[in-house]
């Protein structure tokens, strides 16, 4: 992908667009992310987005804002690093200035509860279409399919911060690498 | 100067802040202690509507605490202080990775890396499951094993995930219909 071809309005806009439909914080902006980026404009990689998620959990801040700064920085630069996360926080700033300007008890009304509950749902689905698609390119063999269970009931039944499971992961690569376990 | 003060508690938030928008809670809760901007049982509301409306729930949060504290301008502040250290952080580490790309160690690392990811995000996942389709607090009262399970939303996921995964034509649909279709069902039967 050429840099230059890439402008930063575009960018600003298609992060827009992510941050507005991304509904239930970082996680859920995976299947956006997926098809704006992935599908639709070719900016990025399965390969690549799961690498930008992992190093985005065990670094400080707003899950969505690393990734959105990873990837602009890729298409354009640092400045496109910058203009990316503000495209992805613009959307926000908007609305909840106007809900907490004018509607103050905006979750309690029972319309917004229920399609919130709707909602839920559908990115139930769709983190487990995004989690089939990136299991494919990560599961490469069986130490890969170790680290991904051993990951997945360490974080869901025994709250293992993730900052340890990465980096945990992150020393098993290198020295299964170096054991030549990789790729069996 | 509020809204020095303001970018620089949330400067410090997003410094520290680490796995996602509701590790910055612990932050706001100190943040209405010591300064006392707003109150614990607002910050309740915050979080409400922070994970009802569309955005990352951490960046949804500063803006609505800079909003109660210092209006307009204070969303901006707050917003901005949250994610100068991400983005100053995730610079210097894309640049230090983009050096080392071809290194074998760092390949291997990644090696590693990946699998750990996809297992992060699917325990997320199970999260958000066991949230939308069980109701296992009302188990816990009745303890009868049918009403652990939230059978309208079970419905829906089966009928979605049909939807998503068997259907050729419907496939294709932009992830943003499934969700607007889900959030209208939500509302016509009362989820």
């Amino acid at each position: 992908m050429n840099k230059s071809r890439i402008s930063l309005l575009e960018l600003f806009l298609t992060f827009a667009k992510v941050g507005v439909m991304t509904f239930g914080g970082g996680y859920a902006m995976l299947p956006i992310l997926d098809r704006e980026l992935i599908e639709k404009r070719a900016w990025a990689t399965n390969e690549e987005l799961m690498d930008y998620y992992a190093v985005g959990q065990c670094t400080p801040g707003v899950i969505a804002v690393n990734t959105a700064t990873f990837i602009g920085n890729k298409l354009a630069g640092p400045i496109g690093g910058v203009i990316a996360s503000l495209g992805v926080v613009f959307p926000s700033v908007v609305i909840i200035t106007l809900i907490a300007g004018i509607l103050t008890s905006f979750a309690d009304i029972p319309a917004v509860k229920s399609a919130f509950a709707g909602i839920r749902v559908c990115v139930c689905v769709l983190i487990f279409n995004s989690v089939l698609k990136l299991y494919k390119s990560a599961v490469i063999d069986k130490a890969a399919l170790v680290i991904f269970g051993a990951v997945l009931v360490c974080s869901f039944f025994f709250k293992v911060s993730p900052v340890i499971l990465v980096v945990t992961s992150a020393v098993l690569g290198i020295l299964l690498t170096m054991w030549g376990v990789r790729g069996k | 100067m509020i809204l020095l003060s303001l970018f620089w508690e949330f400067f410090k938030t997003g410094l520290f802040a680490t796995g996602g928008g509701m590790a910055t809670l612990p932050f706001l809760y100190r943040m209405s202690e010591t300064k006392g901007w707003f109150t614990a049982a607002q910050l309740a509301d915050m979080v409400a509507v922070s994970e009802s409306t569309p955005g990352p729930i951490g960046v949804n949060m500063a803006t609505y605490v800079g909003y109660t504290t210092a209006g307009i301008p204070g969303s901006l502040i707050a917003t901005i202080g949250l994610i100068t250290p991400s983005i100053i952080i995730i610079l210097i580490i894309a640049r230090i990775l983009q050096k080392f790309r071809t290194n074998k160690t760092v390949d291997a690392a990644f090696y590693g890396l990946r699998p750990c990811s996809v297992g992060l995000i699917a325990a997320a996942g199970l999260l958000v499951v066991k949230i939308a389709l069980f109701t296992l607090d009302h188990y816990a009262e009745t303890h009868v094993l049918l009403d652990a399970l939230n059978l309208k939303a079970i419905l829906l996921a089966a009928v979605l995930l049909f939807l998503t995964r068997g259907v050729k034509q419907v496939k294709k649909l932009h992830p943003i219909f499934f969700i607007l279709a889900s959030a209208v069902i939500g509302i016509v039967f009362k989820f």
